[in-house]
């Protein structure tokens, strides 16, 4: 037995190395075999580049640590959630999108706020003129939240909210809609985003300093860790750090050590990690590179896991787990050509599915050029449709594991992630690395160098350059906002503001004002002073008064 | 004789947080020999013009992607001229439709760039513009 085995074992290794002889006499392609992060690729990977240990890397689905995916059955089950993020002009409009995805499909909504709410602005600032419903629906009181919310049943949809400075004071316009539609907070389910981290990182709309806001982060996972149940508080999100030009491994890495961060925020607020972790949720973005995307989504599963139950102790294995929402690469999509988007949506909708997505938003082709029109949405939905429906790549779970290249890449992806978490470490944590720009300037740098490789050809993107055409203008029809809408939102704050009980609302701001200086929840205020019809600037004001505004550090 | 560098004001209007494009765009301009200041997120029409006037640039490139173009980009240039900087020479990029950018040509903003643009583009149509520039000044 012995004998023969060993055997095959130097058959194995003269294989091997006939085929690597092979390799490497022959004559290759002129370009650069790396992954889309530009790291290194081997031609073929084998069981010497994967020394698995089954049960302590992979284990099986629902159970720790997660690597093959979160539940026992996944898409057996229940398939993954199709989440159109939507939201343009007014609330009236934005509800009317909500109700067209709803009827043709859709399971669950996504809202998309303009940059005023998204910045803790009225519609009627002087910064939000001419930005006032443009890249997402104007939401700046209660009102309007039941303007966006009216008749759609909010105890039986969930609502995710992508917001995060001032996402609290949203979340209280959500609570406070639901309960003049009748609904028991308890009932309510959603996300907000309320990843502040990766603001200040990249996505860049912010409304105070970190530590506040890090507290009322915390304030928002204790309010609702006993009045809003089933929200989840955080979707720590690696989208926004990846669109703004980092590699996966750094999607990765920035993306968990801020939910560590939160983690330990949590716990130094008197919170038990399994009250709750539970509860917070992540983002991440599904780009180009097939196997790496897959890979990745896989290793996050597998540090949170491990981090929350060896490193924060956490007990309930519903807190190890990483249940994540995707979206489809914006970067990727290109305005040359626009239609070949519907392509490039598709493999990063599939490599996200093979990756155990809970939920997806597939991008439309035309979000380089506009905010999508109802055609091109619905062709994104379809997408998934067509994942799910026809492809039967739903019916077996992590289809992928095993594979040599993938387990491969999700080792390197996750030793990549550790010494990123060192790094980090040895900055002082990832507030500090956060403040002195590192983060930043690590993204900036990923940036400039795809960015160079596409200059220079090595990585090639189709219509951009090569395959390029003479385009005279897009060749699709483009949706436009009304400009109209930033002064009817005027309209309707000033109206608001003179219907209103005014020593009512004074009182509602009086009350956060010190909220602020106490340690009272934050959020409970908020909500109070949304029945009273404070508007969002207003509440914003109080807390840039007593707070600061952010800097952003110069990296460049 | 040692030729100035070309001075260029990178800057992001409004409310706007995607930066990627701008930063690329200004590291890329550095690597082309020109002196490059950057403004930072969220800045209104009136810091610009301030800054491009402390700064005494040749050049403002404007980056939006926020849909506010048509009310910004007109606002910058007021702004400029009121600060005797009219002379600057205007461009931008982001996320602008190609009639909006047609209207932004008859106000000063004579060449926008799109997505998918090489930065050695944006580069040498700066490098041209302002070289043209200097020969009609030596030639007045």
């Amino acid at each position: 037995m012995t004998v023969d085995r060993s055997r095959t074992e130097v058959r194995a290794v003269d294989a091997h190395a006939l085929w690597q002889a092979e390799f490497d006499q022959a004559k290759k392609r002129g370009v650069e075999f790396t992954s889309l992060s530009g790291a290194p690729l081997q031609p073929l990977y084998g069981p010497a580049d994967v020394p698995l240990g089954y049960e302590s890397e992979l284990g099986y689905p629902g159970s720790f640590p997660y690597t093959r995916g979160v539940h026992p059955t996944m898409y057996r089950s229940r398939l993954w959630t199709m989440r159109q993020f939507a939201g343009f002009g007014s609330a009236k409009q934005t509800n009317e999108r909500f109700k067209f995805l709803l009827a043709h499909g859709q399971t669950g909504l996504s809202t998309a706020f303009d940059f005023p709410t998204l910045m803790g602005y009225d519609s009627d600032h002087a910064h939000s003129l001419g930005e006032v419903g443009q890249v997402g629906v104007a939401i700046s009181s209660l009102a309007d939240m039941e303007v966006l919310m009216g008749g759609i049943p909010m105890a039986e949809v969930s609502t995710s909210m992508t917001i995060n400075g001032p996402a609290p004071i949203l979340l209280a316009f959500y609570i406070a809609c639901g309960e003049r539609q009748g609904v028991d907070p308890k009932l309510l389910r959603g996300t907000v985003q309320n990843d502040i981290l990766k603001e200040y990182q990249a996505q860049h709309a912010w409304l105070v300093p970190a530590e506040p806001a890090l507290r009322m982060i915390t304030d928002v996972m204790g309010y609702c860790a006993r009045r809003v149940p089933q929200w989840n508080t955080i979707s720590i999100s690696g989208y926004h750090i990846r669109e703004a030009g980092s590699t996966a491994a750094q999607e990765l890495a920035f993306t968990l050590a801020n939910g560590m961060e939160y983690v330990r925020r949590g716990k130094a607020a008197g919170l038990d990690v399994d009250e709750f972790a539970p509860r917070l949720s992540f983002f991440f973005d599904s780009h180009l590179d097939f196997f790496e995307e897959i890979a990745k989504f896989r290793a996050a599963r597998r540090i949170w896991a491990r981090k929350l139950r060896d490193t924060f102790g956490a007990k309930d294995p519903r807190s190890w787990m990483v249940r994540f929402h995707t979206q489809t690469a914006g970067v990727s999509l290109t305005a040359q050509q626009p239609e070949n988007n519907i392509v490039r949506t598709a493999f990063e909708a599939l490599a996200a599915v093979l990756g155990g997505t809970q939920s997806l938003h597939t991008n439309s082709m035309d979000e380089t050029l506009s905010l999508p029109t109802e055609k091109a949405v619905k062709i994104a939905l379809r997408t998934q449709q067509i994942i799910a429906e026809e492809t039967e790549v739903a019916h077996v779970i992590d289809p992928l594991g095993g594979s040599y290249y993938v387990e491969a890449l999700t080792n390197r992806l996750e030793a990549e992630a550790e010494r990123y978490f060192a790094e980090i470490e040895r900055r002082g944590g990832v507030v500090p690395a956060t403040e002195q720009g590192y983060v930043q300037k690590e993204i900036h740098r990923s940036a400039i160098a795809y960015q160079a490789a596409v200059e220079r050809g090595s990585k090639r993107v189709v219509g951009v350059n090569c395959y390029t055409e003479d385009e005279q203008g897009p060749t699709i029809e483009l949706h436009k906002i009304d400009p109209a809408v930033e002064r009817e939102q005027h309209e309707r704050l000033s109206a608001l503001r003179k219907r209103r009980d005014a020593s009512k609302a004074r009182r509602a701001l009086d009350e956060i004002h010190d909220a602020c200086k106490s340690r009272d929840n934050l959020l409970e205020r908020f909500v109070a002073a949304a029945h009273a019809d404070c508007t969002l600037g207003e509440i914003a004001d109080v807390l840039r008064a007593e707070f600061g505004h952010y800097r952003e550090p110069k990296i460049l | 004789m040692t030729q100035r560098k070309i001075r260029v004001l990178v800057a992001k209007p409004g409310l706007d947080g995607h930066d990627r494009g701008a930063k690329t765009v200004a590291s890329a301009l550095r690597d082309h020999g020109m002196e490059v200041i950057y403004t930072g997120l969220h800045q209104t029409p009136e810091a610009i013009a301030e800054i491009a006037a402390q700064e005494d640039v040749d050049v403002v490139g404007l980056s939006i992607l926020s849909g506010a173009h048509m009310a910004l980009f007109p606002r910058v240039r007021v702004e400029l001229e009121k600060r005797g900087m009219g002379h600057v020479l205007l461009t931008g990029g982001g996320i602008i439709p190609q009639d909006d950018m047609a209207a932004l040509e008859t106000q000063g903003y004579t060449k926008l760039f799109g997505p998918g643009t090489p930065t050695e583009a944006i580069a040498k149509w700066i490098t041209v513009a302002m070289a043209e520039r200097l020969k009609n000044e030596g030639a007045q």
